[in-house]
């Protein structure tokens, strides 16, 4: 059997290559903050690849997804010093702030994580992620206030594009589900300075 | 946005199961093992969507067995694990061995000896390549770099275990296994099975209409079992001339190759381009069969290749069969990281570098 | 002259390896006979077990498959699943189903599998040298219990079929014996209900059969039978030990 790889890399003015390692709680949809972005940067044609880590616990404890975004073809699917890391509890950032890439960006949700990040050659990008999904009715929904504030931030993926691919990521749920999950990105976009 | 061809993103797990459902697969047996979770987790949906049997067995050692029930009934039969489950299949892979039934192993390997730990790995090589088990016998050992290949590679593996009477492994680790990445829109919908060969002339149905007949793979009298051992050896043989697969990358010119399998040949096919970008000559010869092992390819490298630099994800297991073909034709250098973690692009650059400088 | 008695036409005429006085001969004829009067023998697959009964394919004249030591229940449900409409039944010592096999019987019968078994207990491993089975009486001598099997160092003798009793997938389950005329008529008829139940898809059903080893036992063929029915059944009572019919 022959089946012709079809080459599916839309042409970019500047090749991209962006490392991100999301990473929080256990249960705080971390996986699915981390498919989301790998879903829609193949939606607009580039090359991507996710890949999860977990604890030995399920519930409570830290995981993270390593996902990469890039217009070549990616080799390795792990990440060790990120561009970007996406925080949404305390230990994730004690572990994974030391190991951004100089200039790189860390997006934290400052609803959970108080304290300052005392790297100066990182950008940091405060998002009070939980407060703005409890105001949305919702905790469940602050990986997706993180999300829209990321887009916003790195603008490597459109917020219209993530927007669309969350149908393919909750193909069984109802409507109010996605409703929601939309509102949370535009939130989230919103406090990363984007217009709503 | 118009011209974006449309894609899946999919975990290897998940898109080896469904090339192997796409196979005409309608038997699968397993037993929970990380990291190839999803694989067994597809199936257990999928498989019964498809009209065939999932059977969550107790343990790998009951699963394998379920499935040589199922190859001796004529049915494409499957089982998955990770390094201690397939130790445990081992004693199965040699009865189906002896007994010439066809079968799928995947293997989606992770860090050992012992329980090891549940990062992806390349050090099931030696296990899956020398057959594993107790007994003269071999596996055809397939090892995708891809999830796109880990989904086609799974799909080929039914015909080859078909025609051959063997069992044939897919070899990968766990990153290829639970990591996500687009495949085409059309990988699974162009996946259209080979007219199948019968088996009505070996299976175990009921003797309606024929002599009763009997699997076995016991041979006590005088000679028999040399005469069986003669005639695997003449069927592994014929694999060695017929279905060896590698890739091979600036064939003509390269000074150094870079030999590598599975997902580490990705890293280091990308060091490789990097460096042909500043004028080395490197090249990259990729297995694709681990066996048979494509023995000619790299011997025929090496009489224009000053150098080979054999990358692992183990602490050196398929670097014996490369020196073996090599010989004393030319230096093999080895560089390999274990217990879970993958090498990267910098340390190999850096290896080749300081290899050149002849440190 | 009236003819009263022949061999079934699904036992070959060959010459079996099994020692004097050994039940196997015996259990082969009987399932021989069940098959024939049935008429099953060309939808039947059986299993060969890993033991003394393990070439088992050449005395039974329709298909049988090979099975890793103890695994024959697992062999059984891969057949089975495959091709339901045929007759699946597997032969298994007591090495094989209540030592190395105990883990695959037991589940097998905990899903239901809608097959058939067949159990010889002599309480001996047979072919590798009459070593001590987990069946093996307390007190009795065997090649790896010199001095008689003591429970303290050598553990209990394991009633499995008792054992399987509390699985809601084991639908019937009996013990029987062929040390006597009267107890290999009772076996014949065992064999036959957990064929039929299998036939009428009733599930997962079991005799098990106590049966003579005079060799390792290190008794005559007459001592043999009379310690069955002196001994052995005191520890494995004969009789009906689950009837999903009557449940």
């Amino acid at each position: 059997m022959a089946i012709k790889r079809k080459k599916a890399i839309v042409k970019e003015k500047t090749a991209i290559h962006e490392s991100i390692i999301a990473a929080g709680f256990g249960g705080q949809g971390i996986m699915l903050l981390g498919k989301l972005i790998g879903l829609s940067a193949m939606n607009e044609g580039k090359e991507v690849t996710w890949i999860s880590s977990y604890g030995a616990e399920v519930r409570g404890g830290t995981a993270h997804s390593m996902v990469i975004i890039s217009s070549l073809p990616i080799s390795s699917p792990t990440v060790k010093e990120p561009d970007t890391c996406i925080i949404m509890n305390v230990p994730s950032f004690i572990k994974f702030e030391k190991k951004i890439k100089k200039g790189g960006l860390i997006v934290v949700n400052s609803s959970i994580v108080k304290g300052n990040s005392k790297r100066k050659d990182i950008e940091i990008l405060k998002v009070p992620a939980t407060d703005v999904a409890k105001k949305l009715g919702n905790v469940r929904v602050a990986n997706m206030v993180m999300l829209g504030a990321y887009l916003k931030k790195r603008g490597f993926i459109s917020i219209e594009t993530a927007i669309s691919s969350l149908k393919e990521i909750f193909t069984s749920k109802d409507e109010t589900v996605i409703e929601l999950n939309k509102l949370a990105l535009k939130k989230g976009w919103e406090a990363a300075g984007g217009r709503g | 946005m118009s011209k974006v061809v449309k894609r899946i993103l999919i975990t290897g797990n998940e898109a080896c199961a469904e090339g192997a459902i796409r196979a005409g697969c309608r038997f699968y047996a397993g037993y929970p093992i990380t990291p190839q979770n999803e694989l067994i987790g597809y199936m257990s949906k999928r498989m019964r969507e498809a009209g065939g049997t999932f059977i969550q067995a107790e343990s790998e050692l009951a699963a394998i067995n379920m499935v040589f029930g199922a190859a001796a009934a004529g049915e494409r039969a499957m089982t998955s694990s990770s390094g201690p489950g397939i130790s445990l299949k081992q004693e199965g892979i040699s009865y189906l061995s002896g007994c010439e039934l066809p079968a799928v192993v995947v293997n989606v390997m992770r860090g050992g000896p012992g329980l090891g730990n549940i990062a992806p790995s390349q050090s099931d090589y030696f296990q899956a390549t020398r057959g594993g088990g107790h007994g003269d016998y071999r596996t055809i050992v397939l090892a995708p770099a891809s999830v796109e290949e880990f989904a086609t590679f799974a799909f080929d593996a039914f015909d080859l275990a078909d025609k051959y009477r063997i069992v044939t492994l897919v070899l990968t680790d766990g990153a290829l296994g639970q990591m996500m990445e687009p495949v085409p829109g059309s990988l699974f919908s162009d996946m259209k099975p080979a007219k199948r060969q019968s088996k009505k002339g070996w299976i175990l149905d009921g003797c309606r209409g024929r002599k009763a007949r009997s699997i076995k793979s016991l041979f006590l009298k005088d000679g028999e079992l040399e005469e069986l051992n003669k005639k695997l050896q003449r069927k592994y043989e014929e694999i060695s001339k017929k279905e060896v697969r590698c890739e091979v990358l600036y064939e003509k010119d390269s000074e150094i190759f870079l030999i590598a399998y599975g997902i580490v040949a990705r890293i280091v096919k990308s060091c490789v381009e990097k460096m042909r970008k500043n004028g080395l000559k490197v090249g990259v010869i990729r297995p694709i069969t681990l066996w048979p092992f494509p023995n000619d390819i790299i011997s025929k490298a090496v009489s224009k290749a000053k150098s080979m630099l054999v990358v692992e994800m183990s602490e050196g297991q398929m670097v014996e069969d490369v020196r073996l073909a090599v010989g004393d034709k030319c230096k093999v250098r080895f560089y390999g990281r274990s217990g879970g973690n993958i090498p990267t692009e910098d340390e190999i650059t850096k290896i080749l570098i300081d290899s050149r400088r002849g440190k | 002259m009236k003819k009263v008695f022949s061999r079934s036409k699904l036992l070959k005429d060959v010459p079996t390896h099994y020692c004097p006085g050994c039940g196997h001969g015996i259990v082969h004829r009987l399932i021989a006979e069940v098959i024939e009067e049935l008429g099953i023998r060309e939808k039947t697959i059986g299993i060969a077990p890993v033991g003394c009964a393990v070439i088992a394919y050449d005395y039974w004249d329709f298909d049988v498959c090979e099975a890793a030591h103890g695994r024959t229940p697992a062999v059984a449900t891969g057949i089975k699943r495959v091709l339901p409409d045929r007759i699946v039944f597997t032969y298994q010592g007591d090495g094989d189903l209540a030592a190395i096999g105990t883990s695959e019987i037991l589940h097998t019968a905990n899903r239901g599998e809608n097959i058939s078994v067949v159990f010889v207990n002599n309480g001996v491993y047979g072919m590798t040298g009459g070593q001590m089975a987990p069946t093996t009486l307390i007190n009795q001598r065997t090649a790896t219990t010199y001095s008689g099997r003591n429970p303290k160092l050598d553990g209990y003798p394991l009633n499995i079929t008792d054992l399987l009793k509390y699985l809601n997938g084991a639908y019937y389950l009996e013990r029987c014996s062929v040390h006597s005329p009267k107890e290999v008529l009772k076996t014949k008829q065992a064999i036959k209900k957990v064929l039929q139940n299998q036939i009428e898809g009733r599930g997962f059903s079991l005799v098990e059969v106590l049966s003579m080893c005079p060799t390792y036992w290190n008794m005559s063929t007459q001592q043999a039978v009379d310690w069955i029915g002196a001994n052995v059944v005191k520890q494995y009572p004969l009789g009906i030990i689950k009837n999903g019919d009557q449940a």
